[in-house]
């Protein structure tokens, strides 16, 4: 049988890739992929504990999850969009200014 | 031991393909690493006896979330560039791992203990985990579902509202 303890490791090496991606990537989309990572991390932590404790509620927070990061990737992709369409940048350092 | 071996592989695969995803240059490649990590993951979940988690994974994040910004990255046509860190990535990495170590350390000294729920496996296997799962949702966690549907709601018209293309500024008068 597999340790929870090894799902939490699996699961916090994925996290802190995904962490250290938002650092140090300039693309918008890259970094938005990283979220993704980390979102997935936080999920499968959830569900591991969830089984190893016998209760639904960790599978369920796991789903609202998977709807909220549906939700992030259309909001965001779309203002990635208007940015791009302004011709403004494509890299997230080169944005700077609040209002042009 | 099957279980273990099978384990092993997912946790190789899903890290090396989440490194991938964050550590190739061309953002097109990224994206297929990140449909592997995916799709590992979801590996994971059928082997913690969570189907319909694994199922949802795949229709939703695979199916709809990366082909969303495969679409995105195919519509902007971005090109590789030749500097695709950030310009002071060493020390935001040096941040990160330290991130990274704080985890760990919390990790390490957690207790990892809980109160058992009443959800057995054998509860699982006897109704199946899609009717558990849905009994569960709409009993105790009703008000996050619907609240879940007004969040969607919220985020399909605020994408359309952002991306919706604006007539020029000469022709905004007589379209009004």
């Amino acid at each position: 049988m597999i340790p929870l303890s090894s799902y939490l490791v699996v699961s916090s090496v994925l996290f802190a890739t995904g962490l250290i991606g938002v650092l140090i990537r300039r693309n918008f989309i890259i970094i938005l992929m990283a979220v993704e990572i980390m979102l997935n991390a936080a999920n499968l932590n959830l569900v591991a504990f969830s089984s190893y404790l016998d209760s639904m509620a960790g599978q369920i927070v796991a789903l609202f999850i998977i709807a909220v990061a549906a939700g992030e990737a259309a909001v965001g992709l779309a203002i990635i969009i208007v940015v791009f369409r302004g011709k403004i940048a494509t890299n997230v350092d080169q944005i700077n200014l609040l209002k042009w | 031991m099957v279980q273990q071996l099978f384990f092993y592989y997912l946790a190789f695969a899903s890290v090396l393909s989440a490194v991938l995803t964050i550590g190739l240059r061309n953002p097109v490649h990224c994206g297929l690493a990140l449909l592997s990590l995916l799709f590992h993951i979801a590996g994971f979940f059928i082997l913690l006896n969570a189907e319909f988690i694994a199922a949802v994974q795949i229709i939703i994040y695979a199916g709809a979330i990366l082909v969303l910004y495969l679409f995105v990255l195919m519509l902007l046509n971005l090109k590789t560039e030749e500097r695709y860190l950030h310009r002071r990535y060493a020390l935001w990495l040096f941040f990160g791992l330290l991130a990274a170590g704080q985890a760990f350390w919390l990790l390490l000294k957690s207790p990892f203990a809980g109160k058992p729920g009443d959800v057995t496996p054998e509860k699982v296997t006897q109704f199946g985990h899609t009717q558990t799962i849905g009994i569960v949702i709409f009993n105790e966690y009703f008000l996050p579902f619907e609240i879940v549907g007004v969040f969607l709601l919220g985020a399909i018209i605020g994408a359309i509202v952002l991306a919706k293309d604006r007539p020029p500024a000469d022709q905004r008068e007589t379209s009004r």
